[in-house]
């Protein structure tokens, strides 16, 4: 069954492992498989064995132990050069020595590709990031995010089947960084290719990708599509790093369902929640809700939700929405965000206030 | 408006902080210009600046700047001529070389002064020595006929005392000379200057004697004579001029002046003995025929030939020598085949530089690269082994070289032993071109890795992991990519050593043998055994230029804003 699913994969890794000094694994036990066309982040703390991965992929590291697949075939012995990968680096490793056409040009004149079809293609490629009139140019006449651009169009000059990038947007301002996730995300999509993107900046891994694995400790922590992470984390180091979440600490006092359990909390109150990787009254937990599921307009919760006291510490006005950091059960780091819509109250600091949530929205997850 | 309307110079509101002046130039608040007003501030700044340096700077100024600079004047200085033989190159200006016949008896004359007292000051011998480089022999010439110089005047002596037993005397010869009425000693104080040159040193004092203006008139030779007895005996000797005997010269002069000179209507003192000396009708030795007599080469046109050529204060002569060429009275030539050697030598030196650069460089790439990539305290230890040979001293490490490379030496030693080489047949690596470009190879190699590292560590790898990862090889990456971004590192480092290595001097000197060295060990010699300094000076000049001249062209192609050294 494995092996039908992995046959069928493009990319895979099979039980990798990777160890630098013989002593400690920096990827432990990695599995993965990946369609043709799918774009797939990966995003952890830095650390956590993800470009570590990236480099196996692309043949910059040997894997200590595991099979790297790559269309069926095992690419283990296979030297960078030869797995025809496309690679965009982080500091985009663009040839200072040659101008922007050279450096396109020079993944096809190591194919022996033909003068007049070399120069089609660097066109195209340049075209096709908008940077067209440039070939001429140094990379160093170039801004940062041109040379973004140039950096990717060299890594799919050669149309490769496989691309990997490795934190490409880290050197960019705010708004230039959104501009080209957007344009990266498009591109993959337009010419069909298979992306790796590894990257520590969550917003970028949820807007951009088909599916995000999140790596800690040379693990993958959990692998889902952007909005069953961010809304169904598996556990809590997801609930952590995914967006902003409030956490309480707890004890689960009782399983009532499939769906719902009781928790007492370390504060005092007792919550109802979605047991997700808990399974036994007694257990240690940590729960997880996020700020904007929040409700302090009673009107708008189910009757017979567990209601909190909570007092105001602070209220920022953020423009589109509010931040209210408040008290709750012990924890003074809660924060809510509620919509800035014509009818809702702005919070004063130490005023009291009632809060609740939806039971499905709060999750029981691992202490 | 109404401003406009006042032509005076007064403003009608004072001046402000924030006021344009007339001229449109800003102003301060105390209404000098702007400008001045900063540069009165920065002059603070730059003068504690300067007050700062000013001691390394006085320092390489006086020991180092000054002394390279009077050095190198002196390929070009050439006035030992004039100021030794100062009478006889102005004679010798109208005399033509090409007619191929020996000046006429003026130039004797002169040369017979001037020589007279270039002995007595014992010059004549370092004009030999000078002219000895363009044409040999000369400094012999010069030596014998210094010596020669009395015979002739003695027996000019030996026929007036038989007139006249006083001519002997100074304090005579002291009151005919000085005679009556007005003196000349603006002439006197020419002879001072003349003897200044000559001596190169500043004689301050009174001379305590100055002939009168008749006696210069009826006896110029003779006054000529004495004058530059008086001025020797006096500011050299420190002794007083009446009370010592007169110069030979002066007698030569005497005769000389008595075979024209009108002394029947001279009244001044001790004119009787004068007119008995005339009377007596002593003959004249002509001086031509003495240098003849002397030595023959005197009458030889190409000997004058030579003083005539080298006789203006500046020469190209030392330049032209240093590319083995010569200039001759019929203008500039090639030197003969067989005396030429420093064309030779700058193309030897310059050949094997580049040999050692590029050794250099195919050596220390290879290590720089390692060293580069290396994790860091590995790399560390590998550092100091690179730098452990600037820790030793420069004459060691060569010796080594001479143990190592000589033929009963630890080398050859090692091949009998493992009979590669026989032991008849034991290999020549020392005292040769081979042994220079080894010993000096080991000793530049840290000049040429240490630039490369530095240049090589400022080159991420993720440059080649690009390439490979956009299908290149090994081999193709590196040389694709990486080379080229390490290329201002060899510049660096091929400058450097090259630079050095054409300066050499120690290593070449202990290890090359004949065959084996450089420019800088004939510089050396001219300075330390030839003497010739001019001609050192020269050889040192041209190797400047052209260090400055690659230093120019590398900053043209390569820019030395590229270059790296640490």
């Amino acid at each position: 069954m494995a092996l039908d699913a992995n046959s069928e994969a493009f990319v895979a890794f099979e039980r990798v492992q990777k160890s630098y000094d013989g002593e400690t694994l920096v990827v432990k036990d990695l599995n993965l498989s990946m369609p043709k066309g799918e774009f797939l982040t990966m995003l952890g703390p830095s650390g956590s064995g993800k470009t570590t991965c990236l480099m196996m992929l692309a043949g910059f590291e040997t894997a200590t132990h595991g099979e790297i697949m790559l269309d069926g075939t095992p690419i283990n012995n296979i030297p960078p050069h030869k797995r025809g990968i496309g690679m965009v680096f982080q500091n985009y490793a663009l040839f200072p020595h040659m101008t922007v056409a050279e450096n396109l040009s020079f993944p096809l004149e190591v194919r022996k590709i033909g003068k007049s079809d070399r120069e089609a293609k660097v066109k195209r490629a340049l075209d096709m990031v908008q940077m067209g009139e440039f070939g001429g140019r140094r990379p160093a006449q170039l801004s940062g995010g041109q040379q973004q651009r140039i950096a990717l169009a060299r890594a799919l000059v050669f149309e490769p089947e496989l691309v990997l990038m490795d934190e490409p947007l880290g050197a960019l301002d705010k708004q230039l960084r959104e501009h080209m996730q957007f344009e990266i995300t498009r591109l993959a999509h337009d010419l069909g290719i298979t992306t790796v993107y590894v990257t520590h900046d969550q917003t970028e891994a949820l807007t951009m990708s088909d599916r995000v694995a999140v790596f800690n400790d040379g693990r993958i922590q959990q692998l889902a599509p952007p909005d069953q992470l961010y809304e169904e984390p598996e556990n809590s180091f997801v609930a952590q790093f995914i967006g902003e979440n409030n956490t309480m600490e707890g004890t689960i006092k009782e399983i009532t369902g499939e769906r719902t359990c009781l928790v007492e909390l370390d504060g005092g109150a007792t919550i109802a929640a979605r047991p997700v990787n808990v399974s036994q009254p007694g257990e240690r937990t940590r729960v997880s809700i996020r700020p904007e599921r929040v409700e302090m307009d009673r009107s708008r919760l189910q009757d017979g939700v567990h209601l909190l006291k909570a007092e105001v510490l602070e209220f920022v006005y953020m423009g589109d929405i509010f931040r209210t950091r408040l008290r709750v059960a012990g924890n003074s780091d809660f924060v809510v965000k509620t919509r800035n819509a014509p009818d809702q109250r702005r919070l004063k600091k130490g005023e009291v206030v009632e809060i609740g949530w939806l039971p499905e929205d709060c999750r029981a997850l691992d202490a | 408006m109404s401003d406009t309307t006042q032509t005076g110079p007064i403003p009608d509101k004072p001046a402000t902080g924030d006021e344009t002046g007339k001229h449109g130039e800003m102003l301060s608040a105390d209404g000098r210009s702007l400008k001045s007003s900063l540069n009165r501030a920065l002059r603070r700044q730059k003068l504690r600046a300067l007050m700062l340096i000013a001691p390394l700077l006085i320092f390489v100024l006086v020991t180092f700047i000054a002394p390279i600079a009077d050095m190198l004047f002196r390929s070009v200085e050439n006035d030992i001529v004039t100021n030794t033989l100062p009478g006889t190159v102005e004679a010798l200006d109208d005399w033509d070389h090409s007619v191929g016949e020996a000046p006429g008896e003026g130039v004797y004359d002169a040369l017979y002064f001037d020589l007279f007292l270039a002995a007595e000051a014992k010059e004549h011998t370092k004009l030999g020595t000078r002219l000895n480089y363009e044409q040999t022999g000369l400094s012999s010439l010069f030596r014998s006929s210094g010596r020669g110089l009395d015979d002739v005047g003695d027996d000019y002596l030996d026929a007036l005392e038989e007139v006249d037993e006083r001519w002997g005397e100074g304090d005579f010869v002291y009151r005919l000379m000085t005679g009556t009425g007005p003196s000349e000693t603006g002439f006197v104080a020419d002879r001072v200057r003349v003897l200044e040159k000559m001596t190169s040193e500043t004689l301050p004092g009174d001379v305590g004697f100055a002939p009168s203006e008749e006696i210069r008139q009826l006896l110029p030779a003779t006054t000529l004579a004495y004058t530059d007895f008086a001025t020797f005996t006096a500011l050299v000797e420190e002794d007083v001029v009446a009370e010592e005997d007169p110069w030979e010269a002066v007698y030569v002069g005497l005769i000389e002046d008595l075979q024209t000179a009108d002394v029947a209507s001279y009244s001044g003192p001790e004119a009787e003995a004068l007119q008995a000396a005339k009377a007596a009708d002593i003959p004249l030795v002509p001086l031509k025929q003495f240098f003849a007599d002397e030595d023959g080469d005197w009458l030889d046109p190409n000997v004058w030939a030579t003083i005539q050529t080298y006789s203006p204060k500046y020469t190209s002569g030392y330049f032209l020598n240093a590319v083995d060429m010569q200039l001759t009275p019929d203008g500039i030539s090639m030197r003969p085949e067989n005396q030429q050697i420093y064309l030779k030598l700058f193309k030897r030196t310059m050949f094997m530089s580049l040999v050692i650069t590029g050794s250099c460089i195919l050596l220390g790439y290879p290590v720089a690269w390692l060293l580069a990539n290396l994790p860091a305290s590995r790399a560390n230890l590998l550092m100091i082994l690179v730098l452990l040979p600037f820790w030793t001293s420069l004459l060691v490490r060569t010796s080594a070289w001479k143990v190592m490379l000589q033929q009963q030496g630890v080398i050859n030693d090692v091949l009998v032993w493992l009979g590669l080489v026989d032991d008849m047949n034991r290999l020549v690596m020392i005292n040769n071109q081979f042994g220079t470009i080894v010993a000096m190879t080991h000793i530049l190699l840290p000049f040429m890795i240490l630039p490369l590292y530095s240049v090589m560590q400022g080159i991420p790898p993720t440059y080649l992991r690009a390439a490979k990862s956009l299908g290149a090889t090994n081999w193709t990456a590196f040389w694709r990519v990486y080379f080229p971004q390490s290329v201002p590192g060899i510049g660096a480092g091929s400058i450097l050593v090259f630079i050095l290595s054409i300066g050499y001097y120690i290593t070449p000197e202990i290890v090359g043998g004949t065959t084996g060295t450089f420019i800088s060990n004939r510089i050396a010699y001219h300075i330390s055994s030839s003497l010739n300094w001019g001609l050192a000076a020269a050889l040192g000049s041209i190797l400047l230029a052209v260090v400055l001249l690659l230093y120019w062209a590398y900053d043209r192609i390569v820019g030395i804003d590229n270059v790296k050294l640490g």
